[in-house]
């Protein structure tokens, strides 16, 4: 046991931050997210595809790096350290691994290579209005109808749908049955005819999220991934791939820092705020709780190379890191102080009035905290997380 | 970065394990921690002869060529069995001492018997009036030709009523709070001058009062450089506060499955409890509290030998994760186990008791909070923009 790095590790940290120096889209760097187009959005994932790094995680076969656990954190560390704007998970993280595990040969012809390369943009259509928590009650159907799905429904949270060229849907195909046996994975094209995107406006004032409506839409029979009816199992394997992720250690550790840079920078009785005992004391206590998640994950990366998981301890990491997550921008609201009152976003109208008000790292401090709160519902809501050990690690 | 134990580890951890179930039953524990002299010699004996207090140190040393991991290995087994076999005060902090600072002569004299269970070491620090503080030491150590005359009292040295030597701190100069001016000696508990008030602890350890007066010892007995000891001193306690959260890994990791057990088994409303959500998600929190306290303790395991920053930060983090999850665990599993779970029926209680009790040693969380952000948090330099 040691937490040294080898010379071959020391070098790989400098190759990846070369790399990263030398190949991040200028256009993109620093900007926040809300402000970039779909190709701005795809550059970065777009250059990572060409360099062979875009899909780490994955079998070699499908163009993984077949990087060990240390390689991996520092992978994280360096993307961190340099505010990149990572590929998004939906199609990394969620879609491919189910369409190399489950899917057919054609599939994985048609579409890991878009994923790989960062030209296919994926949606999830998981959730629905009265399907929340309880996934598995998912109303949406699919109706087979020759040699298509006819496909009717709802569905909610779906996020970027804007910009999505494709989507993978749960969608109910026996009605008769327990409600987790007739639900099946479906990958609808979003240009299909009756599939309508329309926007949610967040608390931060972004459109982040998405309803989906589906209305007749036909899709081949085809699209199904697996086998009929088995769209739970791959779900639960989903998202338990998704929480791995999920915990985003290297990022909080980067957000620690700037906290700090923060907390040097804002004055509390003309001295530095960070020299005030009770605010140095929250955030020792929230790096503390960071330390012990980042020695979880590395525990857990390192079960995962000796074979074993993503299992149901994944749901700590999300439970732990989207806390930690919260934590921060409370943190950073505490702060600011005043200024994290003035609204900038689409007032008085949109990019047409951004006069700087405070100091610029105070500008998005409520809108992130706002979003934020976000973690601890998606990926499977932290109560359910709670639920998922008790049964599947307690035996509760 | 590799998180995989050694074969010889994996060894350690099997035969103590097997040791313990076989020969630290609740029931002999008991008798054990309630008899005249609260511990079993012959047990400590056995640990030697298995090469427990060998593990952790080099082969220069005369040791199996271990490491803390090796130390954190056994002491996650000890906190299982609650052995109060003073393993951290003679091994982890004698040996310690001796491992860092101690001269060729001292390690000559000293380590062999040490690792042979016949000498053991009680570290006497902490006095009335210091509370967690290494460098509030009153106890003074004058100067008398070649040797040191000693004056004080030590309070609550854990598995001193056992010891043959004591690992002593005073000053030799400066004021009371100095860092500088504080040495170590290593002096024999039979040394004219020293008297002791013996007593059991909350949690099944034996302790002392140790009042020194015009205890002389020779200046052969100071370890290190005089009036140099205090980096020395933390560094030794940093590597006890690794041990003592292993303990609590263990400790919390019966804690945690026999309030599993209990919920299963207790019907309440016609149903077992461990079917009310309202239980299962507080034992879920006791199970993530035992996985972060077992990252933490690998976290300070493994960086006890970086700069002495790192290495306080981690020992420091460390302590605060344990006594924050210790407590937590310990007062949701007596909750969990109701009316049960506050009686000394239970072997529960006294799992609770140690919990509580690792939080104040070495300092407790509030303590180890602000000595961690006094390092951590200091206004930061930031580059131009």
């Amino acid at each position: 046991m040691n937490l040294e790095f080898s010379p071959e590790d020391i070098a790989f940290r400098e190759e990846v931050r070369t790399f990263i120096e030398e190949n991040y889209p200028a256009d993109i760097k620093g900007k926040d997210r809300e402000e970039l187009s779909k190709e701005q959005f795809l550059s970065w994932h777009q250059v990572l595809g060409k360099k062979g790094w875009s899909v780490p995680s994955w079998p070699t076969e499908y163009g993984g790096t077949g990087w060990t656990p240390t390689q991996k954190y520092i992978w994280s560390e360096e993307n961190a350290r340099a505010d990149t704007l990572m590929p998004l998970p939906f199609a990394v993280s969620m879609v491919g691994p189910v369409i190399y595990t489950f899917g057919s040969q054609e599939h994985k012809e048609k579409y890991l290579p878009g994923i790989v390369d960062g030209t296919t943009w994926w949606c999830q259509g998981f959730s629905e209005p009265g399907a929340g928590s309880d996934l598995a009650g998912l109303k949406t159907t699919a109706v087979r109808d020759g040699d298509e799905w006819v496909i009717n429904g709802q569905k909610t949270w779906t996020t970027l749908g804007q910009f999505a060229d494709m989507g993978f849907f749960l969608c109910r195909t026996n009605p008769d049955v327990k409600k987790q046996e007739g639900i099946s994975f479906i990958l609808i094209p979003m240009d299909t005819p009756g599939v309508e995107v329309r926007p949610i406006i967040m608390t931060d004032g972004g459109h982040e999220v998405n309803e989906v409506w589906l209305t007749d839409v036909r899709v081949p029979v085809e699209n199904l991934v697996g086998e009929e009816n088995k769209g739970w199992t791959y779900a639960k394997f989903l998202l338990a791939h998704e929480r791995t992720g999920i915990a985003g250690v290297a990022r909080s550790k980067r957000g620690i820092e700037k906290l700090r840079e923060i907390a040097t920078k804002e004055l509390d009785n003309g001295k530095p705020l960070i020299e005030n005992p009770d605010f140095a004391e929250k955030i020792s206590k929230l790096e503390i709780d960071l330390t012990a998640l980042e020695f979880t994950e590395l525990r857990s990366l390192s079960a995962m190379q000796a074979g074993k998981g993503p299992g149901p301890e994944s749901s700590l990491l999300k439970i732990k890191g989207t806390e930690i997550q919260q934590r921060l921008t409370e943190l950073t609201i505490e702060a600011v102080g005043n200024y994290a009152a003035p609204y900038f976003r689409g007032f008085p109208e949109e990019g047409g009035n951004r006069f700087p008000i405070g100091p610029s790292y105070a500008h998005h401090a409520l809108p992130d905290y706002l979003n934020m709160r976000k973690t601890s519902i998606y990926g499977g809501s932290n109560e359910i997380q709670r639920n998922i050990i008790a049964k599947a690690v307690l035996g509760l | 970065m590799d998180f995989s134990f050694t074969e010889e580890q994996n060894m350690i951890r099997d035969s103590l394990s097997r040791m313990i179930r076989e020969q630290y039953d609740w029931e002999t524990r008991n008798k054990v921690i309630t008899s005249e002299s609260g511990w079993r010699p012959e047990m400590w004996a056995q640990f030697a002869e298995l090469g427990l207090f060998m593990a952790p140190f080099s082969e220069e040393d005369g040791g199996l060529g271990g490491n803390a991991v090796d130390a954190m290995v056994i002491m996650e087994e000890f906190g299982k069995g609650l052995v109060v076999e003073p393993f951290v005060p003679s091994v982890v902090l004698g040996g310690g001492f001796l491992k860092h600072g101690g001269s060729a002569a001292q390690k000559e004299e000293f380590l062999a018997p040490m690792m042979g269970g016949e000498t053991i070491f009680a570290f006497a620090y902490a006095e009335p009036t210091s509370r967690f503080n290494l460098n509030d030491v009153t106890t003074t150590a004058k100067a008398n030709g070649s040797s040191y005359v000693l004056n004080g009292q030590k309070s609550v040295v854990l598995g001193a009523p056992w010891a043959t030597h004591l690992v002593v701190t005073a000053r030799t100069s400066g004021d009371r709070f100095d860092e500088s001016g504080i040495s170590v000696f290593i002096v024999p508990k039979d040394a004219a001058g020293i008297s002791t008030r013996d007593y059991p602890t909350m949690d099944g350890y034996r302790a002392s009062e140790v009042y020194f007066e015009n205890v002389e010892v020779s200046g052969d007995a100071m370890i290190g450089e005089e009036g140099a000891a205090f980096p020395l001193i933390e560094k030794v306690t940093d590597e006890g506060i690794a041990a003592i959260c292993s303990e609590a890994c263990g400790a919390m990791e019966i804690a945690n499955a026999d309030t599993i057990e209990y919920a299963k088994q207790r019907k309440q409303f016609n149903v077992p409890i461990s079917t009310f959500q309202v239980l299962q998600h507080r034992m879920v929190d006791m199970f993530i509290e035992q996985q972060q306290s077992v990252s933490m303790t690998y976290q300070v395991t493994l960086r006890l030998e970086e700069d002495a920053d790192t290495r306080k930060k981690a020992a420091s983090a460390a302590k605060v994760q344990i006594g924050n999850s210790g407590r937590f665990i310990g007062q949701a599993a007596t909750q969990i186990h109701g009316g049960m779970g506050v009686t000394d029926e239970l072997r529960l209680g006294h799992y609770f008791k140690r919990l509580s009790l690792i939080d104040t040693q070495f300092g407790n969380v509030d303590y180890h909070l602000r000595r961690y952000a006094s390092i951590a948090e200091k206004p930061v330099a930031i580059a131009a923009e």
